[in-house]
């Protein structure tokens, strides 16, 4: 999978969550989940729970910790899915 | 954990504790129920000559049983008396079927959807003494030691 291709499907999968439309437009790697896109905590572990359906994946508490931008959760999905 | 051990650990108190007795729990589900008092604070507003129990108090009380107390007793070996549980409700689905009246006895059934993260989902219905169906629907909480 491309870069491309796991920031679109990342971006399919925030969507509902997203509280700044605004932020949400500019996606890039550098966006942060609670800073920028002002998602909540409790949608913050839908968002896990949906990139695991997603990517068919488990992940742990310390993935969710370090799962706060969109950089560290293609990091974090591209380890698992070549591990 | 004794169910009474359990609503004592709930960090609420009269007028807004809704929660008489817990029936059933396990890891996945819990039943309890609750009487709504008669005199109770909301019925002299909600509505005006008119008191019916606000749905807001019926997902408060589906909340306290069927999250809170599924969540305490999740948790329960990592509480103490000095090491209480921080909870949040974070969204709420809900739709309401029947009124509840003052005096009311009402059983609320919960099922666990997911517990991951310190985030638990419960699918929760609200019936009244007849069984008929007052209110169901979906209801998450952050809970957390």
């Amino acid at each position: 999978m491309t870069k491309d291709d796991l920031i679109a499907k990342l971006k399919i999968i925030v969507a509902p969550y997203v509280q700044d439309e605004a932020a949400f437009k500019t996606l890039s790697e550098d966006t942060d989940f609670v800073s920028d896109l002002k998602i909540n905590s409790a949608n913050l572990v839908d968002i896990i729970l949906d990139i695991e359906d997603e990517f068919d994946i488990r992940l742990e508490n310390e993935d969710m910790e370090q799962m706060l931008d969109v950089k560290s959760a293609m990091a974090i999905v591209t380890a698992k899915l070549n591990g | 954990m004794t169910t009474e051990e359990l609503i004592d650990l709930l960090p609420y108190q009269d007028p807004f504790l809704f929660v008489d007795e817990i029936d059933v729990i396990s890891e996945n589900a819990v039943t309890g129920s609750y009487t709504f008092k008669e005199d109770a604070f909301f019925y002299e507003g909600h509505f005006k000559n008119n008191p019916i129990t606000p749905g807001v108090i019926l997902t408060e009380c589906m909340a306290q049983i069927g999250l809170v107390c599924l969540g305490i007793y999740l948790l329960a070996d990592e509480l103490n008396s000095s090491k209480q549980p921080q909870i949040a409700l974070t969204a709420n689905q809900m739709d309401f079927y029947l009124p509840v009246l003052p005096g009311e006895k009402v059983t609320v059934v919960s099922e666990k959807v997911v517990f991951r993260f310190n985030k638990l989902k419960c699918k929760v219905k609200m019936l009244n003494s007849k069984g008929g169906l007052v209110a169901r629907g979906l209801i998450s909480g952050m809970l957390k030691v």
